[in-house]
């Protein structure tokens, strides 16, 4: 295979999309675990004792790296490929298309560019903070833990801060809702049975990822 | 019936195009939509001016010349057929109905509604076909085919070549089309001798003559007029993977 | 004195095509490559010569007026392919597809060249699958046979309802992989518009792009026509819009003789026309006479009741139902050879049981629907019921479809001898474009198979035994006069018409043409419409130079100036076409004279008198064409009135 993400042909791009893409969505499975830790553990020592066995643990640190790269390479061939789509259709259509197909598959590059801003400042929020920043620790059974749960409750207490988290959180749902059966097909996972049923647990999935994150913050912020 | 036409007028592939508005009256609804344009035709001779030109042939929904873009959809508001055999009952009296070329890098305007599709012969030139000269070959009999796999292949085999997959997805991608040819062959024993190297060679064609990438938003499948399905896709990727990941350099 | 050599090799019957191939001349290969052969047609018989030849190492170049060889109208053909290989075990045989062949070309054919067709039908198919076509199967995975017009076996393969295609995709994929090689360079969008004699060979042809209006000149060794069929002299017919006459026709001016240009075939099953504006007549495959059923009401009083739209079909009681093909033909029912099927569908409407618009008959499926299920009629001809509900928006699964004949094939076409070889030397025709296969009439299913068989099986063949007299003559120049006259006359040719800019438009004058033809050289003929037509077709001719508006120049696109020439010629062919019928002084096949046929009203041939091949050719504008006979001599079957009841 030749070396340049340019040269790469159209078809192993995507593979690689879709491949990063599932790697992704697995990652967000298991953030959206960890999160939902605060909602059952008033005192945040649960949560905290994950979130900081995710920061520590050295097999996860290794995870931590192909995340960010699996971050990199999915934006940065979503880009890409983005451009050389552009660029196939110099001239654009007077009425532009009526096909009647996945409404948000028509917007992954928008949506996708929306999730990559709020990423960066989910990031600084986040996890910056607690790699560099001023963290309060707590002590739960004796050990010092950094206290991102009171990180997060204090966030979560800031109206205007709520309210782009959720929208940045219903575009990852319309992103996910076409990501997660196109990942399939990408991979040539198609057959007469089981794609209706990967589609619905694409659907189910988005739902799920979407509102799980966005339940977080309204009940911290209205209890 | 009448109607208003905004049609795409360009005197060659160098010229710059503009849209110009026509009107036609007294339309029967069981005219064809390129009878129509045929009558529109007519009219502007009478009137000592120049047709309008549009690649047409078999008018039967099978050679795949015809191309025009209506209203934001190839071959026009109808399911499963060529604009051909579109009749202009599928539109409301007095409506306006713009109609464009295909559009795309890799099919550049040749004049008016006439684009260049030579794009897809080059691909097909790349690898798709299979490799047998004439004469010499087995008795027809002799490997016996899954009837469910012949027929799958057939289906895939029934795409005409009209480029419509390319002028409604968003990406200008070929992939259906390209597709459709590998499954083809791919469900094949005959077929399957060279697949490896057919699936790699007509990718590299297709990317090379500039279409875009396929986001599977499969728009190509809504607006086929021979219904491909978009599963062909799916098989050409997984074949793709597959003879990259061979051992052997194909 | 006749030129007419029509070269069959000696033996007997079965041995001919082997004798010839053992004892013809070939090419070595490294001449090959120094020979050049121009093939016009990218079609069944155009693309699978191109490809094949190009295989064998020829340096070939291969012309289209498509934008790519894979719409060659060859892939509108539905229904299927014949071959003899007998696998239903239902009694096949090479001699039993011949015998159908001559017989239902009602005994107008060269035995010698039916027979290798029949001979060679076989290895079609095996080519057609090794190269990926994906025919209908049976569960057991093997091939899947249907039965057709005129015969008692089942013979025909198919691909759906797009045989036509999915062969044609075969051998376009053959020539992709030759142009790809290099051996066979491409020219779409380019039209033969003359033919370059040097020597009195056949060395080239001038081209017009018709993308940017060039005139160009092709240097061949040799030049093939495989231009197909010029049916769209009746304006509407079930060619495709741009099928025509010219190459063809081009060739006759140039000394090639032209052979029974009268014999045209009308399928019986076509969408019946429905306006003025109408521009093509769509066919529904001669495949649903295998399970549709044809009738017309049994009393006038309904059939009047049904146009005037008062009574629908499904309300005439069984009993009141003229299955007339039934009635007339017990043995072969719905599936009589096409003429048959065709003059009986006039013969009920000119009575006045015509339904519709009064030019059209039922096809019904209620019977099959009943006895098979709906199911299997959607598998068998699903796609073709779905294009006719779009375009008669009716549904046939419920109402029975409507159907009338219309102008299909040409029998006719240049002469050609057993090579293929036209009366001009370097010149062959192959496929619908030659004359040579069908006689009077063709069958079902065989028009792809003659296609194939020229491309794939004969001309790899004949042509070698042509071009090994040519390997000492180099390529020769562009710039040689020859050249350069024939491509002034084709540019004072365009001049000329551009230069009329009179007032009515070329579509105009084609569909008054395509009137007179249908009315006197269509289904019936008799002497004194062929006489009036003769003088019908002068005149508009003549108006037609004075008065033609061809608007735009030579420039660029020019769709007009295009049809403006094939019009032209449409104007010649078809007064040769009348000339022809005039001529044949009996019914045989697709031609039927009024004035001659049995009490029963079936077509009455002549053997005594008209046994021969109407070989017409051209001496001069305004002058009558010489007509000369080939003889034709059946030593290998008894000629008889044809009989499907």
């Amino acid at each position: 295979m030749s070396s340049s993400a340019l040269t790469f042909s159209s078809v192993t791009k995507k593979i690689v999309m879709s491949l990063m893409g599932l790697f992704l969505i697995i990652f967000l499975l298991v953030h959206l675990t960890v999160n939902l830790f605060l909602l059952f553990d008033p005192t945040r020592e649960l949560f905290n004792v994950a979130a900081h066995f995710m920061a520590t643990n050295p097999v996860l640190k290794i995870m931590e790296i192909s995340l960010f790269a699996g971050f990199i390479i999915h934006i940065l061939f979503g880009l890409i490929l983005q451009i050389q789509n552009w660029l196939a259709r110099p001239k654009r259509y007077k009425v532009e298309g009526y096909s009647h197909t996945s409404f948000f598959s028509k917007f992954m590059i928008h949506t996708g560019i929306v999730i990559l801003i709020f990423l960066v400042l989910h990031l600084l929020d986040f996890y910056f903070k607690l790699k560099f920043g001023d963290v309060p620790n707590m002590i739960i059974h004796g050990h010092e833990y950094p206290d991102m749960g009171l990180v997060v409750i204090e966030k979560f207490s800031i109206t205007s801060f709520i309210i782009i988290y959720i929208i940045a959180l219903i575009i990852l749902g319309f992103h996910l809702h076409h990501a997660f059966q196109s990942a399939f097909q990408s991979l040539g996972l198609n057959h007469t049975k089981y794609t209706p049923v990967i589609k619905a647990l694409g659907t189910i999935y988005s739902i799920v990822v979407a509102l799980g994150f966005i339940i977080i913050p309204l009940y911290i912020y209205f209890y | 019936m009448d109607f208003t036409l905004k049609i795409w007028k360009q005197a060659n592939s160098k010229a710059k195009g503009k849209f110009e508005t026509f009107k036609v009256k007294d339309i029967s609804a069981d005219c064809s939509f390129l009878e129509m344009l045929d009558i529109l035709n007519e009219d502007l001779i009478d009137k000592v001016q120049l047709p309008i030109n549009f690649d047409h042939d078999c008018r039967e929904g099978i050679c795949g010349m015809c191309s025009l873009y209506i209203n934001g959809r190839p071959h026009g508001p109808d399911q499963g057929i060529t604009v051909c055999q579109m009749h202009m009952r599928n539109f409301k009296n007095g409506s306006k109905i713009v109609i464009e070329p295909w559009r795309s890098k890799a099919f550049p305007v040749i004049k008016d509604l006439m684009v260049d599709r030579s794009a897809f012969d080059e691909i097909i030139q790349a690898g798709g076909y299979v490799s047998v000269t004439t004469g010499g070959v087995p008795d027809a009999n002799s490997i016996p085919i899954r009837k469910e796999l012949a027929d799958l292949s057939m289906d895939a085999a029934a795409c005409i070549g009209c480029g419509a997959c390319v002028a409604t997805c968003k990406n200008a991608s070929a992939m259906l089309f390209v597709s459709a040819k590998v499954s083809q062959f791919a469900l094949l024993p005959q077929g399957k001798v060279e697949a490896k190297r057919r699936v790699q060679a007509m990718v590299a064609k297709m990317d090379e003559l500039g279409f875009g990438n396929c986001t599977n938003t499969y728009a190509c499948e809504a607006e086929c007029p021979k219904n491909i399905s978009v599963s062909n896709i799916a098989r050409m990727n997984r074949e793709f993977l597959g003879a990259k990941l061979g051992a052997q350099k194909a | 004195m006749t030129r007419l050599d029509s070269k069959i090799p000696e033996g007997p019957l079965a041995q001919k095509w082997s004798n010839y191939k053992s004892k013809q001349n070939l090419v070595n290969p490294a001449n090959k490559r120094k020979i050049d052969i121009i093939v016009v047609g990218t079609g069944l018989a155009g693309g699978a010569a191109a490809a094949s030849l190009g295989e064998l190492g020829f340096n070939v170049k291969n012309f289209c007026i498509q934008d790519s060889p894979r719409r060659a109208h060859s892939i509108a053909a539905q229904g299927g392919i014949n071959a003899t290989k007998n696998y239903p075990n239902d009694g096949d045989t090479v001699y039993r597809l011949f015998y159908d062949t001559i017989k239902g070309g009602d005994y107008r054919a060269r035995e010698a060249n039916v027979y290798r067709l029949a001979e060679v039908s076989s290895n079609i198919i095996d080519q057609c699958v090794a190269q990926g076509v994906p025919f209908a199967r049976e569960y057991s995975g093997l091939l899947d046979n249907r039965s057709f017009g005129g015969a008692l076996v089942s013979r025909t393969f198919y691909a759906r309802g797009q045989t036509g295609q999915q062969l044609l995709l075969g051998a376009y994929g053959a020539l992709s992989k030759e142009i790809k090689k290099g051996t066979v360079k491409m020219y779409t969008r380019s039209e033969m518009l003359d033919l370059v004699i040097i020597d009195g060979k056949a060395r080239g042809i001038i081209t017009r792009n018709v993308v940017t209006g060039e005139l160009e000149r092709h240097f061949a060794h040799a030049v093939v026509i495989a231009t197909g069929g010029y049916g769209n002299v009746f304006f509407l017919s079930t060619l495709a819009m741009n099928s025509n006459g010219t190459a063809a026709w081009t060739a006759y001016k140039k000394g090639a003789f032209f052979a029974n240009p009268s014999m045209v075939q009308i399928h019986p099953t076509c969408i019946p026309v429905h306006g003025d504006y109408q521009s093509k007549l769509t066919l529904m495959s001669e495949s649903l006479r295998n399970d549709g059923r044809i009738w017309v009401p049994k009393n006038k009083e309904d059939a009047e009741k049904i146009r005037k739209g008062e009574l629908k079909p499904n309300d005439i009681a069984e009993e009141n139902r003229d299955y007339y093909l039934e009635r007339r033909y017990p043995a072969f029912g719905n599936l009589v050879p096409r003429d048959v099927a065709s003059r009986a569908a006039k013969e009920r409407c000119d009575a006045g049981y015509g339904v519709g618009s009064g030019l059209a008959v039922y096809l019904d499926f209620k019977e099959s629907i009943g006895r098979l299920g709906k199911d299997v009629i959607e598998a068998r001809y699903g796609n073709l019921f779905q294009m006719y509900e779009k375009i008669v928006d009716d549904n046939p699964y419920e109402t029975p479809m409507m159907i009338y004949p219309a102008i299909h094939y040409n029998m006719g076409g240049i002469w050609v001898d057993y090579e293929l070889q036209t009366t001009i030397p370097n010149l062959f025709a192959a496929g619908e474009a030659n004359f040579s296969d069908h006689g009077a009439n063709r069958l079902g299913a065989s028009a792809l198979m003659q296609g194939l068989s020229d491309g794939y099986f004969v001309l790899p063949y004949t042509l070698q035994n042509c071009l090994s007299e040519e390997i000492r003559v180099p390529r020769m120049s562009n710039d040689l006069p020859e050249f350069v006259e024939a491509e002034n006359n084709v540019r004072e040719r365009l001049e000329g018409l551009l230069s009329i800019k009179g007032t009515k438009t070329v579509d105009h004058f084609h569909k008054r043409l395509g009137k007179i033809m249908w009315e006197h050289v269509g289904m019936g003929r008799n002497e004194e419409g062929l006489k009036k037509a003769i003088e019908q077709i002068k005149e508009l001719r003549q108006e037609f130079h004075k008065d033609v508006r061809i608007p735009g120049d030579m420039t660029g696109v020019n769709t007009e100036l295009e049809k403006a020439v094939r019009v032209s010629d449409f104007l010649e062919l078809g007064e040769l076409m009348a000339r022809d019928a005039l001529n044949r002084n009996e019914s045989c096949g697709g031609h039927f004279r009024e004035e001659y046929r049995t009490e029963e009203g079936e077509a009455m041939r002549n053997d005594d008198e008209y046994k021969y091949v109407a070989a017409w050719e051209f001496s001069g504008d305004d002058k009558e064409p010489v007509m000369h006979k080939e003889p034709l001599v059946f030593e290998n079957i008894e000629v008889k009135q044809r009989d499907y009841k």
